[in-house]
């Protein structure tokens, strides 16, 4: 390819008659080009618009900011895993005392979560230890909190690709 | 100038070539990564069982393996574990329903690998592997036997050897000959009479041939097949050589393995199982009585005495997160029954929990097909797969025997 543009340039000039000639030449790095970027599309992961997979966002009725993160920061498939969920309130305000249930599965897959996770235990400044977390199989996972704090009731999904 | 030309030419001719895909790679990165994890020498080793002291005790898993293969530990005398766990046959039987004293409604599950398993039985009814070898134990229809009968044979029998691994045998001199809380009436109100620090006796020695039976157990683990090498190969980039070398028709079968028929969504990772629960619609046989799978095995370990929450765990409770937050009731239980490991499957028909395939063709065409559960609902779609792709199927699963 650089050969050929080295060629292109040297060339410059070389008359009227040749212009057929660089247009064929055009066309053919056109062609190289294309295949190139198809093949760059066909082999990149693709990214279909999916479920939003953020691990910190407002609960339905915006009552509360709730972040869930592994507590080990890894997401180990098969493993018992336990996970932190943080919530404030949109002041920022740690909620505490609140009493969170925990429901999910796989949309795609017509079956719920293969265990069934529990807020075990209060590590204060609002952050509950949700342990039983296993995900078996990879794929689009959902986890459903309930949360019933003295602000009230609200829920909250999060979307976990593995 | 014919430089320029030929150039063009060439160029337009690459690009051709790349759009139609002459160059492709076997397998994408993906598809690359996901064999990967499903090669053997992925597999970890395997973990302490904290629930079971004796767990890694040599003594204590030679003692298993006698009883094991002991049909002393039988009413009768004619059926061990061995009976239908054979040893040369993966420990199983071939049969499509167990047989012991008399005829199960099960499917004998094979052994390589069970000490990893987080749940036992194709139900999950027990859930360790020294609570699950207590069961066919008092079974009426497998070893028959009696928890009373069997702390006087242990006694009798190898008093020296338990002994010398689990210390001294309790004073069996008043425990009645035949008592069980689930044996015959007769054992059950000989049971009932027993004074509760001697039923706790009793139940001690019994938890204790759990714990040798496991231990020997523990060290039935797969072996490396052609798939292994095959697999190993690919990550290295090495060209897989002799029989670790794919057919066509294998190649095939693995790619719609891990994509087109969604086989490895259930069993992922080297052994091939997400040691789960699922309804995948197989039918229920005939004449049988009625088998609702998981959804009543949730009952049955909750109520089972050696189970980890049971006083006859060593270690603390921590090891007992797979029970406390076992999922206790919902649809998904409706006839779920457990992804079996495929390693070794090919050679050792029938399939599923009671047998309902006898060649791997009809599993493959049961999940092709998706028919819907008779009770509960089926996890699985229709996949709509060829005679060939049903074909290459099998003939990769069969590279998991081999
Ligand atoms: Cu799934």
């Amino acid at each position: 390819m650089l050969r050929a543009a080295r060629d292109v340039i040297s060339r410059r000039g070389a008359g009227l008659a040749s212009i057929w000639r660089y247009i064929l030449a055009g066309l053919g790095l056109a062609a190289l080009l294309v295949g190139i970027l198809t093949v760059v599309y066909l082999t990149a992961p693709h990214s279909a618009p999916g479920p939003d997979t953020s691990r910190s966002k407002k609960t339905a009725s915006g009552l509360f900011v709730a972040s869930f993160e592994p507590e080990r920061g890894v997401i180990r498939q098969g493993e018992l895993q336990s996970w932190l969920l943080t919530l404030k309130t949109s002041a920022g305000a740690p909620v505490e005392g609140a009493a969170i249930t925990v429901s999910g599965g796989m949309p795609q897959h017509n079956h719920g979560l293969p265990t069934s996770p529990q807020a075990t235990d209060y590590m204060g400044a609002g952050r509950y230890r949700i342990d039983g977390v296993k995900f078996t199989m990879s794929g689009w996972w959902q986890l459903r909190f309930a949360i019933s704090a003295a602000a009230g009731s609200d829920s909250v999904v999060f979307n976990i690709l593995l | 100038m014919k430089r320029l030309l030929r150039l063009a030419s060439l160029s337009a001719l690459v690009a051709l070539a790349l759009l139609g895909g002459c160059d492709e790679p076997e397998f994408s990165d993906a598809e690359k990564n996901t064999i990967a994890s499903l090669a053997l020498n992925t597999l970890p080793a395997l973990k302490a069982d904290t629930t079971n002291q004796y767990a890694d005790v040599p003594a204590a898993a030679a003692l298993g393996s006698t009883l094991f293969f002991d049909v002393g530990m039988s009413r009768g005398g004619t059926v061990s574990c061995s009976t239908c766990h054979k040893i040369d046959r993966q420990f199983q039987d071939d049969l499509p329903r167990a047989v012991g004293v008399g005829h199960t409604n099960r499917r004998t599950m094979p052994l390589a690998g069970v000490a990893r398993d987080p749940w036992f039985f194709w139900d999950g009814r027990r859930d360790s592997l020294w609570a699950q070898a207590l069961t066919p134990l008092e079974n009426p229809l497998e070893q028959a036997g009696n928890r009373a009968a069997f702390a006087h044979y242990i006694k009798e029998r190898f008093g020296e050897r338990y002994e010398r691994i689990f210390g001294p045998l309790p004073d069996l001199s008043t425990v009645p000959a035949n008592a069980s809380p689930l044996g015959t009436e007769a054992e059950k109100a000989a049971w009932n009479a027993m004074p509760a620090r001697q039923a706790e006796d009793v139940n001690r020695v019994f938890a204790n041939i759990g714990k040798a039976i496991a231990a020997f157990e523990r060290s039935i683990e797969p072996g490396q097949t052609r798939f292994d090498r095959f697999a190993i190969d690919l990550a290295t980039g090495t060209k897989p050589q002799g029989d670790a070398a794919f057919s066509p028709e294998e190649i095939l079968g693995l790619k719609l393995f891990i994509g087109k028929a969604n086989c490895v969504t259930c069993h992922n990772g080297p052994r091939f199982t997400d040691n789960s629960f699922h309804n995948t619609g197989v039918p229920p046989v005939k004449d049988l009585p009625p088998d609702r799978g998981r959804v009543d095995a949730v009952a049955q370990v909750q109520a089972d005495p050696f189970n980890c929450f049971g006083k006859f765990r060593d270690g603390d409770e921590s090891a007992c997160r797979e029970l406390r937050f076992m999922v206790k009731d919902g649809q998904q239980l409706v006839r779920a029954y457990k992804t079996p490991s495929l390693r070794g499957a090919a050679t050792r028909a029938p399939y599923m929990h009671a047998g309902q395939f006898s060649t791997l063709d009809e599993v493959v065409a049961h999940y092709s097909k998706a028919a819907p559960s008779v009770e509960g609902v089926s996890e699985i779609h229709p996949l709509e797969l060829s005679d060939r792709e049903r074909a290459a199927l099998v003939a990769f699963l069969k590279t998991l025997s081999e």
